[in-house]
Order: structure tokens, then sequence, then C-alpha cells
């Protein structure tokens, strides 16, 4: 990686530049993933060309909504995120974890074969890559390491675009997590895109994101491509739609369990768990097993979780958290204050999903704005 | 992208797999609760500290967290099982020679070297004397090491007092004190009634110099810190082991949490001042 003075070398392909990035990748054997219009959503998926990019399509995100919408230019990444991220690849919504066998010798138990699959993700955003470097944290950074996650993660290349578009929930700026991806990618674009041309301006992030970029059909960017690209997204960063104060914001939540405000967000919250599905750094499970008729065989299946449910903290005297009010309570808690007590980085970067796909439109800036205005002993420091 | 993966060995290549058990022994020791005796099908039995877990696995039904409750079974994991979910039920109804899964052990025991050269006062509610026997044993086998040692066990009633047969052998020794307790009981009951924390007061230790180790449901976990804390003894010497909701028992499910803690891997013994915080607020 270079370090952060220096500029990274750069270079500028076209959208055939662009298509022939999918074709070298899906060469080296990976399996190319990427944005793609479905069901009115943009949503990551296999990826062959570039002309299935969701060219000309841009959203209009609100709190509880979220609207595709046609661009007056084609650009390729005009939008921000949608209710898809990269954990679905990296830390799979369902994963077998053994299998068991027992016959009268005995019960043996049997770990899957890690998949040969490499994944290459093209349009991951600044606040994703952030996401990406928050579950590594919990999955690689001990005491146990999950073997599965880190195949996945060290095979993966990734394709990093700068953001054109601000969504109107987005606040990775307050989260210094975007919109311009700094680090963790082997390649980063930014689209430059006006009357005259329809540029990628192409970043090195990594050795082997230098190796492949020699593989396309590229030119060497000058000063003024590199301007255009910063000023694309300085653009963005100045239309952030929501905006999150975080000074001080971990002690205002864990001091405040009590704040009437968790009455009110409880009032509206359906604890339907959409939230913890739609955000890239949730990454809370459960296990299910299954068992053959004849009870020889055995498995154990992984699924994504919501601190949401009822079940989810339930003990034999029943749930710890019972009320509506102690499960947002302990999601938002979590994500953005004791995160930070156990993983050294809040688990929120600012993407806004949450806000979005909540179906009645509860806005996490706004819960937090709120306890901050009303806390008494925050207001008395 | 290519990326600097931690270089340190993860313990165990596959922490989620179970290694396979036999059921070599099972006493029921109250109506709806048996210790099972389990041995491992191959290799040694890996070594334990007292307070710490293994998760139970019962053959197509599920796996649950369940103390280590003797610390003297050479070769095997002893569990006291309470029948009260489909998985500890499914567990409790196994027989001499059935084959289940356990992973473990898992978390943080009891700091018995901590307690060197000072009173130990051990407080268990209920099914609260499981995690707690091995450290009782622990501390008798290296009783010269300790001040006092007093123990102080409830029940919901008689028939509820988990291993009478060591209560009675425990109370029998002069360097330990014993004091029993049940919520109800009938005319027949010569003992005491009433519930734990009432015990703490009377108790002979020295709250300056002693450290107590509590387990057994939270809010008799509450009770009783009140009263140590009451009868003057440090928050920093008071530990008490928690329960929660695991799935994983290794920091990736995300179940146990309680604040900022995973009680699967900072617990399940935790230190009364590191939690106090939150320790009385419902629903964390």
């Amino acid at each position: 990686m270079e370090p952060e003075a220096m500029p990274r070398p750069a270079a500028l392909i076209d959208r055939q530049g662009l298509q022939a990035l999918i074709d070298a990748l899906a060469d080296e054997g990976y399996r190319v993933l990427g944005p793609m219009r479905r069901d009115d959503a943009i949503v990551y998926d296999d990826l062959a060309g570039i002309d299935e990019l969701p060219a000309g399509w841009t959203e209009r995100q609100e709190a509880g909504r979220y609207r595709l919408e046609r661009r007056d230019d084609a650009a390729l990444f005009g939008y921000a995120v949608g209710p898809h991220s990269w954990k679905r690849f990296l830390h799979p919504p369902v994963e077998t974890l053994w299998t068991a066998h027992r016959d009268e010798h005995g019960l043996t138990f049997r770990a899957p074969e890690p998949a040969e699959e490499r994944f290459a993700f093209l349009g991951v955003r600044a606040c994703e890559l952030h996401a990406i470097a928050i579950q590594d944290r919990v999955f690689l950074d001990g005491p146990y390491v999950d073997a599965g996650y880190a195949a996945r993660r060290r095979e993966a290349f990734i394709v990093a675009v700068n953001c054109g578009e601000a969504g109107g929930t987005c606040f990775c700026v307050s989260m210094q997590t975007g919109p311009r991806a700094e680090a963790g990618f082997d390649l980063a674009l930014t689209e430059l895109l006006d009357a005259e041309r329809h540029d990628f301006l192409v970043e090195v992030g990594s050795a082997a994101g230098a190796a492949l970029l020699e593989r396309l059909p590229h030119r060497p960017a000058g000063e003024a491509d590199r301007e255009a690209a910063a000023t694309v997204v300085a653009r963005t960063a100045s239309r952030m739609g929501r905006r999150l104060e975080t000074d001080g914001l971990k002690a205002l939540l864990q001091d405040n369990p009590e704040h009437p405000r968790w009455d009110d967000v409880a009032e509206r919250c359906l604890t339907c768990g959409n939230c913890t599905m739609a955000c890239p750094t949730c990454f809370c499970t459960t296990v299910e097993d299954h068992s053959d008729l004849s009870g020889t065989s055995a498995e154990r299946v992984r699924q994504w979780d919501s601190c949401f449910t009822l079940d989810f903290s339930y003990l034999h005297a029943g749930s710890v958290r019972q009320t509506p009010r102690g499960r947002y309570r302990q999601w938002m808690t979590h994500k953005l204050a004791s995160w930070i007590d156990q993983f050294g980085t809040s688990g929120c970067v600012g993407c806004g999903r949450c806000i979005t796909w909540c179906p009645v439109g509860i806005d996490i800036t706004e819960e937090a704005a709120a306890i901050r205005a009303t806390a008494p002993d925050w207001r008395d420091d | 992208m290519s990326m600097a993966t931690t270089d340190r060995p993860a313990p165990g290549a596959a922490p989620f797999v179970p290694q396979a058990y036999r059921v070599d022994e099972v006493t029921r020791v109250l109506a709806d609760t048996v210790t099972l005796t389990l041995a491992p099908l191959e290799g040694p039995r890996p070594d334990f500290r007292p307070g710490q877990f293994n998760m139970l696995w019962a053959f197509g039904v599920g796996e649950v967290a369940i103390s280590i409750s003797d610390g003297e079974a050479a070769g095997s994991f002893v569990h006291t099982v309470r029948a009260v979910g489909a998985v500890s039920r499914a567990l409790a109804e196994l027989e001499v020679g059935a084959r289940l899964g356990l992973r473990g052990p898992f978390g943080r025991g009891w700091p018995l070297a901590e307690a060197r050269g000072s009173d130990v006062v051990v407080i268990a509610g209920g099914l609260g004397l499981a995690p707690l026997r091995p450290a009782i044993q622990a501390l008798l086998a290296n009783r010269q090491d300790y001040g006092r040692l007093v123990i102080l066990v409830g029940a919901r009633s008689p028939e509820a007092l988990l291993y009478r047969d060591d209560l009675a052998a425990w109370a029998q020794r002069p360097d330990v004190e014993v004091q029993v307790t049940v919520d109800h009981a009938g005319a027949d009951w010569p003992g005491r009634v009433g519930v734990v924390p009432g015990l703490v007061e009377p108790a002979a230790f020295d709250a300056d110099d002693c450290v107590a180790l509590v387990c057994g449901p939270e809010v008799m976990m509450r009770f009783t810190v009140a009263a140590l804390r009451r009868a003057g003894v440090p928050a920093e010497r008071i530990q008490v082991s928690m329960e929660r909701n695991m799935k994983c028992a290794i920091g990736w499910c995300g179940h146990c949490q309680f604040g900022p803690d995973f009680v699967c891997k900072d617990g399940p013994v935790m230190r009364y001042d590191t939690i106090a915080d939150r320790f009385a607020i419902p629903e964390v």
C-alpha cells in the first residue's frame, strides 16, 4: 500500500477499459460482482459486462423511502448504496458450519471444505470499504479467527468507486468514512463524465491492482484529470443528506440508558430487524440444527440474526430484552458506542441504509441528536 | 484485496466444530436436573479452570452453554443440567453410552489466584452452585493458601438444594463455614428459611480483605452484591458469573452482549466494578 502522503499512480480508462477490467478479472478466475438494477433497486450480483450496470439511473433516498429515478446522463455509478452490502458475500446470510454423522461406532463431525470461490467486487463505496474493515476486526482479530471469512477476504479483489452522488440518507462525512476511498482497495475508480468525455480515473491501491491495470487499455492521467476527480468527491461530500455529531457520542449513549427518547422511538419501532439486515457491519448470527429422519445425520447452519428479535436474548427465564425499547437501545448503543469498546471503532459507517430501509423511517442521526439535545447530564457538561 | 491477515494461530482450527463425547455416568440430582459425566471419544479431556463452561450439543436438537461443575473428575467433564428448554431437556434425557458433541472450555473463570491470602466468600443461588463447585474444590485443595472460607447457599426449597452430600461434607470441616437457606419449606425442614443475601451480614469474614464469588439468578446476584457492598466489601473484590444467550461462545454471534462485554469471552465471571454501571439496568 502506498503511503497516504504520496499520490497514488493513476491512469485513465474509458468504458471499454471498464469492460476489459471485468473481463480480466473473470479471466483470472474471479467471480465478478457489481451493482445492477433489479426489483426497482440497485443490488449487488454476478456481473458479466458493463451493459448490466445501472447506466443512467440514480435513486432518491429518504427515511423509509427508496425510489429509482432516471438521470439526465449515462453515468454508470451515479447512485449511492442500495439494500445490499458486500457482507452478503464475505459473511454469507446462510452458511453450513459442519455436518455430523452417527452410527454404532461413534459420532463424527466434519466441517465443509472451504469454497474455492474468489470474489471480485466492482463498485465498492468508501463507506463499504470501512464496513469491510470493521467486520475484519470481528472475524479476524480474535481470540478466534473465522477461517471461511478469512479465506474469502484474503482472496477478494476490490475495485472501489468514489461516490459522485450523495444519497439522501448518507452521512459518511460525519463518520469520516467517505466519500473518497482512501485505503483497503486494489483499484479505485472515479467516474469523469461530461459532454466531452466518459472516463474513469483509476488509482492503484495494491500490487495486484497495479498488475491488473497493466492488462487494461489505459492512458496516463494528467493533473487536470486528478483535479476533476477531486472535484467529483468534494461535490459529493458537500451534499450529504444527513449529519451525525460524533463528538462525545459514545459517552452520551452509555450514560443515558434511561433517557425518555428510548420510549419515544420504541413507540415507532416495529422490531422488524430490517436495519440490522441492511447494515453492512451488523454481524450477529444464530444457528439452526437440522437432522434427517433416520437420526443418523445432522447439520448446523449459521444464519444472520437480529438483536431486534425476542429470541436473540432468550434465556430459560425469558428474554433479557423484552421490550422494543430495550432492543432498539441495544442496537443503537452497540452500533455507536459499545462497538468502540469492543473493536476500537464505531460500528457505523454513515451509509444510511438503516434509515432508508426502516419501514417506519426511524433515523439514527435524528435519534442521536434528540438524545443529545435533551440529555440532562449532558447539557450540564 | 490481499491483506495482512492476522498471523497469530487460531486456537483450534475450527472452533465451531464439536468433539465427540460419550456419556459415562448419569446421576439424577434433582427432579428436573441431572449430572452428566462426559468422556472424550478421542484424545485427552482439555484442561479447564473453575468457572469456565462448555457448549454441549444434543444430536440434531441444538447446543447450549453449560458450566463445568466438578473439578475432581479425572479425564472427564462433569456438567449439571437442568431440563428447562429443548436442548437441555434432550441432554437431561441422555443415557449412559449416548454420544454428544462438546466444544470448550470457554470463558474467564474464577480468579482464585487473586484470592490467595484473603478470606473467600462463596455465594450460590440455585443451580449457581454448579460453576462454583470446582472453585470450592480448588480452594479446599489448597486450603492453607486462603483465609476463612465461607460458603453461603440458597435454593427455592429443600428439594431444590444441589449437591447435598458435598454441602454436608464441607460443613463437617472445621475450616469451612457453610450456611444454607431456602426460600420456602415445609414444617419438616430444620434449617433456615429466607433468601441468600440475608446470609451475608451474619457470616464471619473480613470485608476489607476477602474475595466474594457469586453465582445465581440475576436478581439474587443483585441483592447479594448489594448486601456485600453494605458489609463493606469493595466492588473490585466481588466476582459474579453472568449468563446470557449464547450461540457461538467465541465472540462472533453477538447474542451474549452485556453492554460492551461479550459474556462468552469477557466473562462469564466478571469483576463487579467493571459492570456496576449496568448491572442493575433492566434489559442491557
